[in-house]
């Protein structure tokens, strides 16, 4: 007792939190506003709205999912180069010899995770209607965030290089070959000519701009491997910041007028 | 393997004597025993299998079950499904009746695991997360009908909706904080617990040159790798998911239905809530289950307990329109026929349903909608639900007829 007194009346500790610790009414208020990372939140919410069986806590389980994948993820780039002469090597050491092997499991099934959780998030909000006014805008970032999530599953399914990674890609990114008008086997893109001259051939379409390359080469993983590392990333924390906010500004969870 | 089965069972057994001694604190005795009766019966799976007797699930049940199963009647028991549960939710949704499917569903998914062609696609690392996604999309589909179930039924009495009960504002902290910290915790408690006990996947070098059979896309993307059965890669790959996304984003300016905002509800948006589980549940999840577990080499369909055999044969004799225009009702051979009298037909009916459908809607049996809703939303709301439904559609029309293109102008690669 008398150490922790020592330490939350010393300079250091008083530096850091600027007020006594949360427990009568009037610290709990200053704390959420103090603390830049707990000022996401509001000062107060609707009881009913943060139930566990109201929102199944999926959206903050998305959140924190992605955390896990951001920090495993930076540690990974630290074992990880993205060329063929190393990328599946490196993935290899890190099954059998790295110590901290395990990081890569924990950023694959996050991944996954996040998957399932965000879809189930997006399930609740519909089936409790949170989509509605004022929250329609909010919804559309929502959506974004999940075009934005899946394709870092995708990109990143990529990165170990082996069988399962490029078929997977080539049958994924095969769909961008059919676009219409923008890919070399998509309807109409016969049409976008000049002089006889066809713009879209399998050297200029969509699957060539995605893949870098005719196939899934070297270029397509250097390709995947800045997206998925930089920017992806960097847009979906961007848009959850602008999701939180209008969590907040929308007039918090939702619930019954 | 055996011993795994068991821990499993005894776990159903704790489940169960967990409900029963419930039953117990509510003087039910009845269900008390009831509930004590099936916990014993998983006893004795759990004993069975931790002292390896060997029990397999018989082989006819196998055989049945791999005899049933095919594309058609999977989707439409998964559609009957879907419309039963809406149709008798009060029923369903009871936890004492929704408990005994859970139970039936354990205890067969434990017998079918005794099968080592459905236990090796199941247990396959990257599968792992579809086994989750089945189990959480079923439990909070239940939760969800059931507290709307509970809703719908204080509506009609005139009471507000049990979210309303705890309108009252509370501190984020503690009550949120905490909440987030236990989350946070949990979280990564399984997390860690599956990293270590699951190793990912790695397989051979890439090699362009030999290609896997079946070459699948990664899992949350087999529901889409499913439609190009019935569809070219233009629909399947581009064309229909950017209307999933469109249609997505467009949902609040299109649901103008005011009620049933920040509760759960099934009466007051009967609509709107049925489109999207079967947009979500069928057409989404149980076709990633089926893309996942079902379809093996050739992307051909095999039963759960099938083996995945590269030869199997399935003879395919696909027909398009035009074939069944001109050859077979009015004798035409359509060789030498210029595109575009030969696909007439088919253009005539694919404009008349993106075109035509809409206008005539309006005019009669969905007047009221368009009346309501005004142009620009009730043209977005049928253009969207016109393309959902261009699915079960086309599915209906390869199993029936054997369809294979209503369109089909391979010069410009327009397949429809
Ligand atoms: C990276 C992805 C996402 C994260 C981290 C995230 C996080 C959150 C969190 C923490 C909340 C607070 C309430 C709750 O936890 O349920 C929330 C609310 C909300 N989310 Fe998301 N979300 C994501 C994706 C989505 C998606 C895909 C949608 C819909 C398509 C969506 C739509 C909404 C809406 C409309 C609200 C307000 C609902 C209400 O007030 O009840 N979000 N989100």
């Amino acid at each position: 007792m008398a150490i922790g007194d020592f330490i939350r009346n010393s300079q250091v500790w008083k530096s850091i939190f600027r007020h006594p610790a949360p427990r009568d009414r009037r610290n709990r208020v200053v704390v959420m506003l103090t603390n830049v990372f707990l000022h996401l939140h509001p000062v107060s919410v609707r009881k009913s709205g943060i139930a566990l069986s109201y929102t199944w806590c999926m959206g903050g389980i998305t959140f924190f999912l992605f955390l896990v994948e951001t920090v495993t993820g930076v540690l990974l780039m630290f074992y990880y180069r993205p060329t063929l002469e190393h990328a599946y090597n490196d993935i290899l050491s890190l099954r059998d010899v790295t110590t901290l092997g395990v990081l890569r499991e924990l950023h694959r099934w996050g991944a996954h995770a996040m998957v399932i959780t965000i879809w189930l998030h997006m399930y609740r909000v519909f089936l409790t209607g949170s989509y509605k006014p004022p929250r329609e805008f909010n919804w559309g970032v929502g959506v974004i965030l999940l075009v934005l999530t899946l394709l870092l599953s995708f990109t990143g399914y990529l990165l170990p290089w082996d069988q399962l990674a490029i078929w997977a890609i080539t049958v994924g990114s095969n769909m961008a070959r059919a676009t219409p008008l923008l890919g070399y086997e998509g309807p109409g893109s016969k049409f976008l000519q000049i002089g006889g001259v066809e713009l879209i051939t399998s050297g200029s379409d969509a699957r060539f701009l995605l893949l870098g390359g005719r196939i899934v080469g070297e270029t397509t993983l250097l390709r995947f491997y800045v997206l998925h590392c930089v920017a992806l990333p960097l847009a979906v924390a961007l848009l959850i910041a602008v999701h939180f906010w209008r969590v907040r500004k929308d007039g918090g969870i939702s619930g019954p007028l | 393997m055996q011993t795994g089965l068991g821990v499993f069972y005894f776990l159903c057994v704790l489940l169960n004597l967990g409900f029963s001694y419930h039953f117990n604190q509510r003087r039910d005795s009845k269900q008390t025993l009831i509930w004590f009766a099936v916990a014993m019966v998983f006893a004795v799976h759990s004993l069975a299998y931790l002292f390896h007797l060997g029990w397999i699930i018989p082989h006819w049940v196998r055989e049945l079950v791999d005899n049933a199963m095919n594309p058609v009647s999977y989707f439409v028991l998964a559609v009957v499904a879907l419309w039963a549960l809406l149709r008798y939710r009060k029923f369903l949704t009871e936890p004492v009746v929704a408990w005994t499917i859970l139970n039936i569903s354990l205890l067969f998914s434990g017998w079918a695991m005794t099968d080592p062609n459905f236990q090796q696609i199941i247990t396959k690392e990257d599968n792992v997360p579809i086994v989750m996604l089945i189990g959480s999309v079923g439990f909070f589909t239940w939760l969800a009908l059931r507290r709307a179930v509970l809703n719908d039924d204080r509506l009609a009495r005139g009471e507000p909706p049990l979210e309303k009960l705890d309108d009252e504002k509370v501190l984020v902290w503690p009550d949120l904080v905490y909440t987030e910290l236990i989350a946070m915790v949990v979280v990564t408690f399984g997390l860690v617990i599956w990293a270590v006990v699951l190793k990912a996947p790695l397989e051979q070098p890439a090699s362009s040159a030999k290609a896997p059979n079946p070459s699948k896309a990664p899992w949350y993307f087999l529901g889409l790798q499913e439609m190009l059965v019935y569809f070219d890669p233009w629909m399947a790959g581009v064309v229909l998911p950017s209307m999933i996304i469109v249609g997505l984003v467009a949902l609040p300016y299109i649901d103008f239905n005011q009620k049933g905002n920040g509760y759960y509800t099934f009466t007051q948006r009967t609509v709107a809530v049925s489109t999207f589980l079967l947009g979500f549940v069928v057409l989404w999840v149980t076709l990633i289950v089926l893309g996942t577990f079902l379809r093996g080499p050739n992307w051909n369909f095999f039963g759960p307990f099938e083996p995945w055999n590269v030869h199997k044969n399935v003879p395919l004799n696909n027909i398009n329109l035009s074939d069944y225009f001109w050859l077979s009702m009015l004798g035409y051979s359509v060789d030498g026929m210029g595109w575009f009298m030969r696909e007439l037909p088919g253009i005539l009916l694919v404009v008349g349903y993106m075109l035509l459908l809409p206008p005539l809607l309006a005019k009669t049996i969905l007047r009221p909608f368009f009346i309501r809703m005004g142009f620009i939303r009730f043209f977005l709301l049928v253009t969207l639900i016109q393309f959902m439904a261009a699915l079960p559609i086309k599915m209906v029309l390869r199993w029936t007829i054997n369809l294979k293109y209503i369109v089909y102008i391979p010069e410009a690669f327009f397949n429809i």
